[in-house]
């Protein structure tokens, strides 16, 4: 059982806890993100129609590792949509997904996590019957298959094991490994959600309204977790919450109509006189 | 192989194949509106090739055999939604097979009960029970020409009753949208009932009015059912359209192939639908 | 989850105590419990793809039935052939005929997967039923039955009833060690998870399609072992060992032991031999007996109806379901 410990540590995952403070302070502070970098993912006029109604309509963005991108819109603007083209639940209808200097755009989903890009869902989807730790332990396998190896006990991997508990105590599960999926709170459901995810070690990250149905205790955990997490991954984060999108957000991209209304920091976002007529929220954008 | 040849075979495909749709408009509706596979489906065409046999023997004619029968099937048909489709509908296919599959079982042995064992000959009613010359030693059977007809007469009703009636319009919008549906105050079950029973009137009228062909014997049910599905694989699941060219389709086929190479004729429905499962999964009309 | 220590031992005692049947000199309850234990290889092996991959067969019989005519076809007429080569022939030859059909027939789901795995199985009854290959729906005799030799030693004499019994026994607990490990395997846990929730194994980077034929591949080739044995058993073969009845039956009797487990489908086969074997019996029913799949059906209602989680499911009540049930409710 010696394997080198090359897994998830705290290089990797961030502990559970991290320190107490207000979202807001926390964001000051981690204002300061790195992006200079090549992007590790662009999309290059990335569209989608659904028969004659254009979901998705020539967009273009950037991610880089380091840094977190927040896509806001009202509901219908295609965000969803986005995220299912960036992780090949749908295949676009034209236009190219630039992945670590290769076009992935049409590949299949499981072939798209397996070159390193992870999703959560909106909404949640887990391994309902199987407890915490058999739904990470599933998503840790998934990196490490040992399908061939069909005699070998699949609770014997250590690595798997280790990695598993790694993405539950970073996802701040550690204390549910035992319960069954179903049996978990709304919020301890979408944790799950986030923890299956980084238990596949992916480097881009594309998390579908984290923070929904999450009451604010565990809002302020995720927030803190995703701050954590921007250090050595790329994320790409859809959120409703506005507190959190400016607490999170190094670069904001708005969408409307399945078309980027505005892109650029957040303070660029906010001045942009396109979104204050625009997008309804607009008010509670500008409210500062 | 002359043209007068070709144009008997062309008619027999004909025939055969819209034979073939109503036995696989009723199946394709049932899955499509209500999500049940019901492998009993074909048992109801043997209901009524039975029915037609014995009741035109004791009435001495094959029309009021059928304007007998078909009030039957149609009670027959609610019933049993009534009685035991209905538990099915929440339910995992599986059980849906095992349960209809059971039926199957009790059907045949009823059969046997009632009606033994034996083949019998339907005689074609006087009225239509000639021939048509084609060449000197080559004619027609105008009773198939008749089944044909009443078999296209049927088909446009279908299609009016699906696209241009309020009926069918409820038909397709549970189809697509169950809580809508009922939210409007449209009692769904009683849909269910009726097409249900539509469903299974088709089927069992096709086995009275195809009985003068195809004799009245055990066990007729389990092959038309089969091909029906082929039928439906091809068209695609709740398509009447799809039902009704894929029907066609195979009724050629088999046609010809019986005629051409007869050794293999067995095989060639089969092959086309490994070609179509190849080419289009969800079938030629399915939604994907 | 742990199972305790004496039930881990059960079925070691279970198949000790079987071993020891043939001293009862019963020779209709030992063919009758042959035959329990083929129908257990059999419904094990539809277990792994129904119970535990989440995929509904309507058509596993094909493969059942194409390791028969794999054997009555591949030795010569009037001599014995070796079981040592026939055996892992035939099963090869149905392992790949299901990785052929598993390409087509998993391109669908649901609804369509039943049925296409129905029409394919009926393809294959229409090859042995309409073209001379398999002395068409006569079938063919299997005069001589296979032999095992180590040198000039009879390992067993397959025309001894009690050394065929004692084969199928030590196949069947094979395939039930077997399955246990493989599905306590990660090949397993995938499969498990590939039934509760497909999509989400592909958004975890599963290749969910070459798992699913795996199962398929593997299942096909089991079914194919039962086949094989099958055909041994009656000396012939013909298109109904194929036939959509068989895949009907098969299916009852993993519902009814309970699927998702592999206890099930042996208790299952046990029970609906046993059924069969009791409702066809003329000296209880008299002329009924004739009628027997009257009940036989009723009875495959009911438990479509009222005992989804069959035999097994009345001492056991599984967390899975539990879970399941609460998840529903909310």
């Amino acid at each position: 059982m010696s394997e080198p410990n090359s897994s998830l540590t705290s290089n990797q995952l961030p502990a559970a806890g991290g320190d107490p403070g207000s979202l807001r302070s926390q964001a000051l502070g981690d204002r300061a993100a790195p992006a200079s970098t090549e992007p590790i993912l662009f999309t290059r006029a990335l569209t989608r129609h659904f028969g004659g109604l254009v979901a998705v309509s020539d967009v273009s963005l950037t991610l880089h590792v380091g840094e977190i991108h927040v896509v806001i819109g009202p509901n219908g603007a295609g965000k969803s949509t986005l995220t299912n083209l960036l992780s090949g639940d749908l295949p676009p209808t034209s236009g190219e997904v630039m992945f670590e200097g290769r076009n992935i755009a049409g590949c299949a989903s499981d072939e798209i996590s397996r070159r390193g890009i992870g999703r959560s869902y909106q909404k949640t989807n887990i391994f309902l019957p199987f407890t915490v730790f058999e739904n990470c332990r599933l998503a840790a396998q998934s990196r490490r298959p040992h399908a061939l190896r069909i005699f070998h006990r699949a609770e014997r991997y250590t690595e798997i094991n280790r990695k598993a508990e790694a993405a539950m105590a970073a996802a701040g599960l550690g204390h549910r490994a035992d319960r069954v999926a179903a049996t978990l709170s709304h919020g301890e459901q979408r944790q799950l959600e986030i923890a299956m995810c980084l238990a596949t070690e992916p480097r881009v990250l594309l998390f579908d309204e984290p923070l929904a149905g999450m009451g604010p205790h565990e809002s302020q955990r995720m927030v803190e977790l995703i701050q954590q997490l921007s250090a050595n991954h790329a994320i790409m984060l859809i959120e409703h919450d506005m507190d959190a999108v400016f607490a999170l957000a190094h670069r904001l991209t708005v969408m409307v109509n399945g078309e980027v209304l505005e892109s650029g920091t957040p303070e660029e976002v906010r001045s942009s006189p396109a979104v204050q007529l625009a997008y309804l929220g607009g008010e509670e954008l500008l409210h500062e | 192989m002359d043209l007068a040849f070709f144009l008997i075979q062309l008619l027999n495909g004909l025939q055969y194949g819209l034979l073939l749709f109503l036995v696989a408009s009723g199946l394709t509706l049932i899955f499509g509106i209500m999500g049940i596979i019901n492998l009993a489906h074909g048992s109801f065409y043997m209901v009524g090739a039975y029915l037609a046999w014995s009741l035109s023997s004791l009435t001495g004619s094959l029309s009021a055999a059928i304007a007998l029968a078909i009030p039957l099937t149609v009670v027959l048909g609610m019933g049993l939604e009534r009685l035991l489709f209905r538990h099915l509908y929440q339910r995992d296919h599986l059980y849906q097979v095992l349960l209809t599959y059971g039926l199957i079982l009790v059907f045949e042995e009823l059969r046997s009960l009632i009606w033994g064992d034996d083949v019998h000959g339907v005689a074609v009613p006087e009225l239509l029970n000639y021939s048509i010359p084609l060449t000197e030693n080559l004619s027609y059977p105008v009773y198939r020409l008749a089944i044909s007809t009443v078999c296209l007469l049927l088909a446009f009703g279908l299609y009016f009753l699906i696209q241009r009636t309020r009926l069918g319009m409820m038909i397709r919008a549970g189809a697509s949208n169950r809580e809508m549906v009922q939210s409007l105050g449209i009692d769904i079950k009683l849909i269910y009932t009726l097409v249900f029973a539509l469903g299974i009137a088709l089927a069992a009228f096709a086995g009275m009015i195809n009985a003068p062909l195809s004799s009245v014997f055990p066990n007729m049910g389990g092959g038309v059912l089969i091909i029906c599905f082929v039928v439906v694989v091809i068209g695609g699941i709740g398509s009447v359209k799809g039902a009704l060219i894929a029907s066609l389709a195979i009724g050629l086929a088999e046609t010809f192939g019986q005629v051409l190479v007869p050794e293999i004729s067995g095989m060639i429905v089969y092959v086309l639908m490994a070609i179509v499962l190849v080419w289009r999964p969800q079938g030629l009309f399915g939604r994907a | 989850m742990k199972p305790s220590r004496l039930a881990s031992y059960l079925p070691f005692v279970v198949v000790g105590l079987a071993a020891l049947f043939p001293l009862l000199d019963n020779v209709y309850y030992m063919q009758l419990l042959t035959r329990v234990l083929i129908m257990a290889i059999f419904a094990m092996s539809l277990d792994l793809l129904v119970g535990y991959t989440g995929l509904v067969s309507f058509g596993h019989a094909a493969y059942f039935g194409l390791a028969g005519y794999a054997l009555a076809l591949m030795g010569p007429k009037y001599e014995a052939v070796s079981l040592w080569w026939s055996l892992p022939a035939a099963i090869g030859v149905c392992a790949l005929f299901a990785l052929i059909t598993g390409t087509l027939v998993l391109r669908t789901r649901g609804i369509y997967f039943i049925m296409v795995t129905l029409a394919f199985a009926q393809m294959l009854f229409f090859v042995f039923h309409d073209t001379k290959l398999g002395g068409g729906s006569d079938g063919i005799y299997i005069y001589v039955k296979p032999e095992m030799l180590l040198g000039d030693f009879k390992v067993l004499d397959l025309e001894n009833r009690d050394h065929f019994y004692w084969l199928a026994l030590i196949l069947a607990a094979g395939v039930y060690f077997f399955l246990r490990r493989v599905l306590g395997s990660n090949i397993g846990r995938a499969l498990l998870g590939i039934k509760v929730n497909e999509h989400r194994m592909r958004a975890l980077g599963f290749p969910v399609f070459r798992y699913q034929l795996a199962s398929f591949t593997l299942s096909g080739g089991l079914a194919g072992l039962a086949g094989y044995l099958a055909a041994v058993q009656y000396g012939f073969v013909n298109p109904e060992i194929l036939s959509w009845h068989q895949s009907g039956a098969v299916l009852m009797m993993v519902i009814l032991g309970g699927m998702g487990t592999l206890y099930g489908p042996v208790i299952g086969a046990f029970a609906f031999v046993m059924l069969r074997e009791v409702l066809s019996n003329q000296a209880w029913f008299g002329s009924w007996a004739g009628h027997w799949q009257l009940a036989m059906g009723s009875i495959i209602m009911l438990v479509a109806l009222y005992m989804p989680r069959g035999l097994a499911g009345l001492f056991v009540k599984p967390v899975v379901t539990e879970a399941e049930e609460e998840a529903e409710d909310e």
